[in-house]
């Protein structure tokens, strides 16, 4: 946030307009860049069972909390998966924990 | 020698961003420092690079005419008389009827390259077939965007295919850049798009309207002896371009009254 933007929330005044581009275009380019790369959602969602698949082999994975999902920075586009882990099979970890596993795609 | 020979292309995917302008300023400033260059308009549909250079009848052959044996390529190069560094070849006619192909375009590189150390192709608009042609000449690319929504997307699309085929270096250039405009935040930033796109800066060129003038006369801004923004921005992405050392002008040191200042003092980031 900027000083200007400071004062026009604080007036209560719309945020300048170059913020309202930069967000609109992010979006549009994070869809654009989807679409190149023809990951479709059929294909996330194959990727996912088959990631789940072979994670499970060696722990134990809560399936509720798990999330694989793209996401684009910098041109490049990362397959993010969010896979808490409940225990290993030998059963050492009670304790829940978060492992960011970003693979580049 | 061929093998050294630049051939950069220089793109955009929308058009009115500023290609040919930035081709015909960029060809005059780099002949002018002593680069033989060859300016190539690979937009046969709608070209427009012989009337930015002031060539526009001095045309006779095209590109299409050598490759067919019409004449030789020393007859369809039209010299600029100012800059007898400079030579312009339309890749075609408007009226031409069979549309060239990839394998066509990389002979009349080919045969450019053994006459001239930089050859600038301007590219068409869009991403169909006339832009896949301009490509397959080129080694380097250079893209043009504007700070605005629609030229920075379609840039986007342009880096995409660029970076899938073995063209590098690709570098930015963004043109009509309005410091008064930036500063009060009613326009992306150069950090904006240059983060967004991620390719490196080669240089800015502020909006300046005699960029217009001098296309009326036909007179690129780099051959004039006018004083202009603009024609500082070109000549600094020339020289950048040739490896000198040129620091990038920053719109936000452009205004040097007391109003800019303040504007800038608004521009800081609080947090």
């Amino acid at each position: 946030m900027t000083l200007r933007d400071l004062i026009n929330k604080l007036l209560g005044r719309q945020t300048s307009s170059a913020n309202t581009a930069r967000e609109r275009l992010q979006l549009v380019l994070a869809h654009d860049r989807v679409d190149m790369s023809t990951l479709t959602t059929d294909l996330l969602d194959k990727m996912r069972k088959e990631i789940l698949d072979v994670v499970a082999k060696y722990v134990e994975i809560d399936f509720e909390e798990v999330a694989v999902s793209l996401e684009t920075e910098d041109r490049m586009t990362a397959l993010v998966a969010n896979l808490p882990i409940k225990r290993t099979l030998t059963g050492e970890i009670e304790f829940k924990k978060n492992y960011d596993t970003p693979k580049k795609k | 020698m061929p093998e050294d020979t630049r051939t950069i292309l220089i793109c955009s995917g929308k058009g009115g961003v500023g290609k040919t302008t930035l081709t015909a300023n960029l060809g005059i400033a780099l002949a002018n420092s002593g680069v033989t260059t060859a300016v190539l308009d690979a937009d046969f549909g709608l070209r427009n690079l012989d009337l930015l250079l002031g060539l526009e009848n001095r045309i006779i052959y095209t590109a299409q005419d050598v490759l067919d044996k019409n004449c030789r390529l020393d007859q369809a190069l039209v010299r600029h008389k100012k800059e007898p560094n400079l030579a312009l070849l339309p890749a075609g006619d408007p009226r031409m009827l069979d549309w060239m192909k990839p394998e066509d375009m990389k002979q009349i590189s080919k045969l450019l390259s053994e006459k001239f150390d930089i050859v600038l192709v301007d590219c068409p608009a869009g991403v169909e077939d006339g832009f896949k042609n301009a490509l397959s000449a080129c080694k380097e690319a250079i893209v043009v965007t504007n700070p605005e929504l629609s030229a920075v997307r379609d840039a986007d699309r342009v880096i995409g295919i660029l970076n899938t085929s073995d063209i590098k270096p690709i570098q930015l250039v963004i043109n009509r850049v309005r410091p008064n405009m930036m500063a009060n935040q009613e326009m992306l930033s150069i950090e904006d798009v240059q983060s967004i796109l991620s390719l490196p800066l080669l240089g800015i060129v502020l909006e300046d309207e005699q960029v217009i003038i001098s296309t009326n006369r036909g007179e690129p801004l780099t051959l004039s002896n006018t004083k202009s923004p603009a024609k500082k921005c070109y000549l600094n992405v020339s020289q950048r371009l040739t490896g000198k050392d040129i620091p990038i002008i920053d719109p936000k040191n452009e205004g040097k009254s007391l109003k800019d200042k303040f504007m800038r003092l608004m521009q800081t980031k609080i947090f």
